[in-house]
């Protein structure tokens, strides 16, 4: 398989929002290469105990379904309209006002109606009817209610892995019915006939057995880590301590595995570990639960689960106070949403208290897991901190929300108080394009992958192109995001349609600023580029 | 397909008409006045009832509300009390707020590209008329208790006196009126010509419209142009209300055809997206406060489900670790 050329920006920029003429029933759905994304491995399948493990790809005409495959999903629609109020309603509670359509980023950049939060819904909608309501069983069409067929299973798979459940729509829907819920189950159910695609279950696969991801192995975290550690050392001149699996911790972190294995993720990883550092922070890292994020968001919810619980089993294990979770997205959503649900109650921690400000974490009473931004913003207010913004000088930054932090959160002050004590210089983007309204990075729920590319950058314009507004106005040269997958997919969508862009973790602005006790002069900033004015001094 | 949809709709409500016009010049107008209003009655209370109890009773496992504010976290961050509820009485603010403002419709924005890069612009007009529509519907539906109830109370002689405010020709022209018939104007004319939402209409989207229109029409049509005997549909409507139904003579055709559209709203209410009324108040992303964290949500069907554990981890990984210098649980 080829990998798709990605058209230019100037012609990916050409959307015409005009349905085609035929009916959306009678519209066959196409894998255009570099729109979809390739099947989940058999390897990683068999490995969790998932059904059908196969060699097969979307583009095939045969998808190697077991027999019974409508009966499967049919079974499990009525189970699911049985378990989730949610699914039920979301079912039956559209109106088709429209309001959602153009709130969809995919829809957006692609003009394709069936990515409109509203159809994307009605393809499920569609045989719920057909089988679940006695006016689609009598009616058909008419009522708006389709036969399941192996085309309908197609669409929903190209679509539902054509929405990074965002929920950007559920902000504006009048009933505030949620796309990211329908997909969600729309994905659950297509697993039950093994059709997913590699991004997810090869990470889901990785991350039940090493705890991360990326597959990381116990040696590689304390390397990867020490390796920053060194890097940290080299540009500060103070060497950080490294707490691995350590017990009678106060405090376990947690954050995305994307944190310690690439750039930029790494800087941000370097900046919690000064922070810890400076404050002088009885906490460790684990190599057991070393990942918080859960692909398993883009499984089903059984895999939710079934990822998640090592982070309090660790939490139990070593004997800590609380847990502190790093900048990530869909993380977040799973640790404040589903967590303790799914894994709790966690009576054996403590209330969470900052050991450094006294601060009592009231929000956070019961799950006993408190944001990276809610902690060091409390450090800063309190004036726990030393900050140096000017070292963050040659940034024009502007701030990201990550969907699930903005939407299933609403964390939005806390990381912009940061910045605004880290930086000098930060601008908003458009109104429309930030917090509650913030626009996806075009990648998120197991699609940032290379061979989806076009489909990211569509999916990603209206993101990039709020960026680029600022970049004009206000000269924005650091897109600031709290979210692993936005801190990958961001730098390559501003690499396509914002070149001169960089991609950085608040934490990563917050070390910069951070003046250490015993640091020597800093001369570069945490990636080894020269801090605005010193290079020029050297010179004179 | 698409033309279909609303040519259905059409000829659903032609239909209707015909057979009002048959059943106004029949002995089954006797069916209509007497037998219907309680049939009608009963399936749209015992049919909203079902639909409503039936969601109802399906769990909610996880609280995923949808946050539109700010958290409330640190004390010395003001959080958005109503947009990402904490307490009860945000939730409760937050509901009215969508019920009775229609708050989420009221963000709407659309979108073009304009040189070559998207353009939001603001859309409130989707907002302002499906209010307007929605409120109208709702003071007609109170002003018509006046039928039902005798003597008439003081505040729907009041509702009617405010409605009536302008004075407008005699009979006295409701404001509800014009703005009702203006509201579905706008929803069924912005259906019909955006071609995205003509795209995605099925029959029961015209429908509900057409049925709504029919019914204003026909009450309008009544009030001002072919008046019915006001004191011959009040005795009818009290009848009903004291379980003894007379079928009246001399109420003219078009009431027939009014209440014939009624009573297919009332039937076909429960079964249909009209239902939103009932479900707005479910929906687990707006009914639920944003304290996730603060207190543990239970899912009453929470399952065990495989892991994978430490214990297994380490026995997978011990020779590494120990290479590694990690500390182990077994050497």
């Amino acid at each position: 398989m080829a990998s798709a050329k990605t058209p230019k920006p100037d012609e990916l920029i050409a959307i015409r929002y005009a349905p085609p003429e035929t009916p959306w029933m009678e519209t066959p759905t196409v894998f255009r290469p570099g729109t979809w994304s390739y099947s989940g491995g058999a390897k990683s399948l068999t490995a969790l105990g998932l059904p059908n493990p196969r060699a097969w790809q979307p583009s095939d005409a045969d998808w190697k379904l077991p027999e019974n495959w409508k009966e499967i999903i049919l079974e499990g629609m009525r189970e699911r309209l049985e378990k989730y109020r949610s699914f039920r309603l979301f079912m039956e509670l559209c109106v088709r006002c429209g309001a959602c359509a153009d709130k969809c980023h995919f829809y957006i950049g692609s003009g394709d109606p069936k990515n409109m939060p509203v159809l994307r819904a009605e393809l499920l909608r569609s045989v719920y009817r057909r089988y679940f309501t006695a006016s689609g069983k009598r009616f058909g069409k008419l009522a708006g209610a389709r036969d399941l067929t192996i085309d309908v299973l197609k669409e929903w798979f190209y679509y539902f892995y054509q929405c990074t459940e965002c929920r950007r729509c559920s902000v504006f829907c009048p009933y505030g019915i949620d796309q990211a819920e329908i997909t969600m189950m729309g994905r659950e159910l297509l697993n039950l006939v093994g059709c997913n695609i590699n991004w997810v279950m090869e990470p889901v696969a990785n991350c039940f057995r090493t705890g991360n991801h990326l597959g990381i192995q116990p040696g590689g975290v304390k390397d990867m880590l020490e390796f920053m550690a060194d890097d940290i050392a080299d540009r500060t001149g103070v060497r950080v301590e490294l707490p691995l699996n350590k017990k009678g911790a106060d405090i376990l972190f947690v954050t995305p595995s994307g944190d310690y294995f690439a750039d930029p993720g790494t800087y941000t990883c370097m900046g919690y570990m000064m922070l810890f550092h400076e404050i002088g922070l009885n906490y460790t890292f684990s190599t057991y639960a070393s990942d918080g994020g859960n692909f398993g968001l883009f499984t089903s919810h059984e895999m939710i689960k079934r990822l998640n619980a090592k982070i309090y089993a660790e939490a139990k294990r070593l004997g800590v106070k609380w847990i502190l979770g790093g900048e990530c997205g869909h993380m977040w959503r799973v640790l404040h949403q589903y967590m303790e649900t799914m894994n709790g109650p966690a009576d054996f921690l403590e209330e969470p208290v900052s050991p450094i400000t006294g601060t009592r974490f009231e929000n956070a009473r019961s799950t006993k897991m408190v944001h990276i931004a809610e902690f060091t913003a409390d450090l800063i207010r309190n004036g726990k901190l030393k900050l140096d913004p000017s070292r963050n000088d040659a940034y024009r930054v502007t701030f990201h929300d990550s969907c699930n932090p903005a939407r299933a959160m609403g964390l939005f002050e806390e990381p912009r108080y940061i910045i605004q004590h880290a930086c000098n210089h930060f601008h908003e983007m458009a109104e429309d394009t930030i917090r509650e309204k913030t626009l996806c990075c075009g990648g998120g729920a197991g699609l940032g992958n290379d061979e989806n590319m076009e489909m990211r950058m569509r999916g990603g314009m209206p993101r990039a192109m709020a960026v680029k507004q600022v970049k004009e106005k206000h000269g924005v040269n650091r897109l600031a995001c709290m979210c692993a997958i936005d801190r990958a997919t961001l730098t390559s969508l501003m690499d396509y349609w914002v070149p001169g862009v960089t991609v950085t973790g608040v934490h990563e602005l917050l070390a910069n600023a951070l003046v250490m006790k015993g640091e020597k002069e800093r001369t570069t900033d945490l990636r080894g580029e020269p801090l605005e004015g010193k290079a020029a001094d050297e010179t004179l | 397909m698409i033309g279909q949809h609303l040519e259905i709709s059409v000829l659903a409500i032609l239909i209707l008409t015909l057979s009002a016009l048959g059943i106004a010049f029949t002995p089954l107008s006797f069916l209509l006045m007497v037998i219907l209003p309680y049939a009608a009655f009963v399936i749209f209370i015992g049919g909203f009832i079902y639909r409503v109890v039936k969601w109802a009773k399906a769990p909610v496992p996880f609280r995923i509300t949808t946050t539109c504010g700010q958290q409330s976290s640190l004390p010395w961050i003001k959080s958005a009390p109503l947009e990402s509820p904490s307490t009860v009485w945000g939730v409760i603010g937050r509901m009215a707020l969508e019920v009775f403002l229609f708050r989420s419709l009221f963000r709407n924005t659309d979108v073009a590209i304009v040189g070559q890069r998207p353009v939001y612009g603001s859309a409130k007009w989707l907002w302002f008329f499906g209010l307007l529509f929605h409120w109208s519907m709702l003071v007609i539906v109170l002003r018509h208790l006046r039928f039902f109830i005798e003597p008439i109370a003081p505040w729907i002689k009041g509702l009617s006196a405010i409605d009536g405010f302008f004075e407008i020709g005699v009979p006295t022209l409701y404001l509800s009126d014009l703005t009702v018939l203006a509201g579905l104007t706008f929803l069924f004319l912005r259906r019909m010509a955006v071609p995205r939402l003509r795209y995605i209409s099925l029959v029961t989207d015209y429908f509900a419209l057409l049925l709504l229109l029919g019914i204003v029409t026909t009450g309008l049509l009544m009030k001002h142009f072919f008046p019915a005997d006001l004191l011959h549909v009040k005795n009818l409507a009290l009848g009903w209300v004291t379980f003894a139904p007379a079928a009246p003579k001399g109420v003219g055709t078009v009431f027939y055809i009014h209440l014939s559209f009624v009573f297919t709203l009332f039937v076909w209410f429960p079964f249909s997206k009209l239902m939103h009324m009932g479900g707005i108040f479910l929906s687990p992303t707006r009914n639920l406060a944003n304290d996730n964290r603060m207190k543990r949500h239970l899912n009453p069907w929470n399952a065990p489900v495989k892991v994978h554990t430490y214990e297994e981890y380490e026995d997978e990984f011990r020779e590494k670790m120990k290479l590694a210098g990690l500390p182990l649980e077994k050497e």
